[in-house]
């Protein structure tokens, strides 16, 4: 089990809490999509999963390697080309020279981007950095890939096809993702698991399971995305005066 | 963090839930009332929503349509390769304006307001340039000015670049020292020379050390605000990818503060070259060598308007060369690299 989360709190100085028993436990290559409205510390249970911060109480038990992160923004280094970017994560992780060049040439295939190499973020679509910023977070091989938003600011076009090469990429690479978004569409395209995330205080609150008829049946996937958008609202009412 | 205790206890889930594998929290699932949802009240036969697509299921039917969806994707959202061309406007209109600067200064010259010994035309300077030059005298001056420039310059990167990064990424040195070295970059290097002249005498130690005074702070400075301004996002990278606090140093926050530093070091030249003027200009003799603050002084003392105007228009068209070949392009090539130049007036 790759990821144990126990009575996981956070609280900021003496504010009220931003996550309070958070309880989940997520399989060794499991896709769980986690789902909440803004400002239910999704962002923050990342955080505490990638090590970036600390829980305030309770437990958690995640790889001892540490976890592969990626970013709402591709956060690409804008003095180095996509394949240079890639190399860095390679070479910070201690591969030697020669097998970075092959090994960045390969994760650059893996997300189509083979003849892109040597182009600047700049250069790069947006959805075509997010995939070089894909490949950085495979540079890393950690079994763990934690995705904040990843493609929250793409346009929908883009976005449609990320998620089937994603969906491709983690079923080729084995992964154990644990995508974090605010949108229900995308969490019942991607998850295998969908966790609801309660606000203020962040919990979760209830969790179905996506099964490969909701991939393949829109029918099927739309009633299921409808059930999940009603739960969030009812979340969301609770907070109106 | 890993705390490996925790495993053993817990269950091991499949990977992949079956759908009888449902959670007992979920009763509001709708596989049992397909009535309930928009989807299925809005009339739409199952037959026709198995063709609906986007974003609610697999949108593409393989490995090799994906391919070419990204890659037309791809190309219709990237520019089309510009080619860059020699722009003349750009060598033509800077030798425009200094013709028409010329032209006025010989208009005012002829209207003949002042004494021609007081206001010297261009023809004049130009004429005691060729005799500074026979005399081998420009020639000297100029390169032993540029000489001490470059070398006092390149000491005080060497000096300031550690410092400037030690600064920046350890915050009580910061706090400590961070006023001290902003107050040094107010303070006119030229306030160094007379202790300079004391310490050191008529020598090329006051020279290189009231340039040191000069160029160190304002590179440190350079440094730091540019290592300020990396967006936070790059640090925590950083940290994501496993970088050390060195790899970090290296690798991430000084390629991060390049144009910040970069901004820095042609500030440290300018402050450099002009204090090295004042010190030549006030530190004269001994072993001092001749350079174009001497030039300048020996036509004040001469009272000779021409040399004095020489002296100034070479030491104008040194900094301006340095500009021209050395950061200019530096600087132009490290901003398009990164995409930030289109729209600017450079």
């Amino acid at each position: 089990m790759p990821v144990v989360l126990e009575h996981l709190g956070k609280r900021f100085g003496d504010g009220a809490p931003v996550l309070d028993d958070v309880n989940a436990n997520i399989g060794k290559g499991e896709f769980v999509a986690l789902l909440g409205a803004s400002g239910c510390g999704k962002s923050t249970l990342l955080n505490i999963m990638a090590g970036l911060e600390a829980p305030t109480s309770g437990a958690l038990e995640v790889p001892s390697d540490g976890a592969a992160f990626m970013f709402q923004d591709a956060a690409l280094f804008p003095w180095l080309t996509a394949r240079e970017n890639i190399e860095l994560a390679l070479k910070l992780r201690g591969v030697g020279k020669a097998e970075r060049k092959a090994k960045a040439q390969e994760l650059l295939e893996l997300v189509h981007l083979g003849t892109a190499g040597d182009k600047r973020p700049h250069e790069l679509s947006g959805g075509m950095r997010q995939r070089v910023s894909l490949a950085r977070s495979l540079a890393q091989d950690r079994q763990l890939l934690l995705m904040d938003e990843p493609f929250a600011a793409l346009d929908a076009i883009t976005r449609d096809l990320l998620h089937d090469e994603l969906e491709r990429i983690w079923k080729e690479t084995g992964r154990t993702i644990v995508f974090v978004t605010h949108n229900v569409r995308e969490a019942v395209r991607l998850g295998q698991r969908v966790l609801l995330l309660s606000s203020r205080p962040g919990r979760v609150v209830q969790e179905w399971a996506v099964t490969e008829e909701h991939r393949t049946d829109a029918g099927l996937a739309g009633q299921l995305t409808g059930v999940i958008t009603a739960r969030l609202r009812e979340e969301i009412r609770r907070h109106a005066k | 963090m890993p705390s490996k205790s925790l495993s053993s206890s817990a269950p091991d889930a499949a990977p992949a839930p079956s759908p009888e594998g449902l959670r007992p929290a979920d009763e509001a699932s709708g596989s049992d009332r397909p009535d309930a949802t928009p989807w299925a009240a809005s009339g739409a036969a199952p037959a026709s929503t198995q063709h609906v697509h986007a974003a609610l299921t697999r949108s593409s039917t393989g490995r090799e349509d994906l391919r070419e969806l990204e890659s037309g994707l791809d190309s219709l959202q990237s520019d089309a390769d510009r080619k860059h061309r020699i722009d003349w406007s750009r060598v033509l209109l800077p030798i425009a304006a200094l013709v028409v600067l010329v032209l006025i200064w010989q208009f005012y010259v002829s209207l003949g307001v002042k004494r021609r010994d007081l206001v010297p035309g261009p023809m004049d300077v130009v004429t005691q340039m060729g005799v500074l030059w026979n005399e081998g005298k420009l020639q000297e001056a100029v390169w032993t000015s540029m000489q001490r420039g470059l070398v006092g310059f390149v000491i005080s990167v060497a000096i300031a670049t550690p410092v400037g990064l030690l600064l920046a990424q350890v915050a009580p040195l910061r706090r400590a020292f961070g006023p001290l070295i902003s107050g040094l970059q107010v303070l006119p290097s030229v306030a160094w020379v007379p202790a300079a002249i004391i310490w050191f005498g008529l020598t090329d130690a006051t020279v290189y050390f009231v340039i040191f005074m000069g160029a160190i702070p304002s590179i440190i400075n350079g440094l730091i605000s540019g290592v300020d301004q990396i967006p936070p996002q790059y640090r925590r990278v950083g940290t994501v990818l496993g970088a050390s606090r060195l790899e970090m140093a290296l690798q991430i926050i000084l390629p991060a503060a390049l144009p910040g530093y970069l901004g820095g070091l042609k500030q440290g030249w300018a402050f450099s070259w002009r204090s090295l003027m004042a010190a030549e200009i006030i530190a004269v003799g001994g072993t001092i060598g001749f350079g174009l603050g001497s030039l300048l002084d020996q036509g004040r003392i001469l009272s000779d308007m021409t040399v004095v105007m020489s002296a100034i228009l070479l030491i104008l068209a040194v900094g301006i060369l340095i500009e021209l070949l050395v950061f200019g392009p530096i600087e132009k090539r490290l901003l398009r690299s990164r995409g930030l130049l289109s729209g600017s007036t450079r």
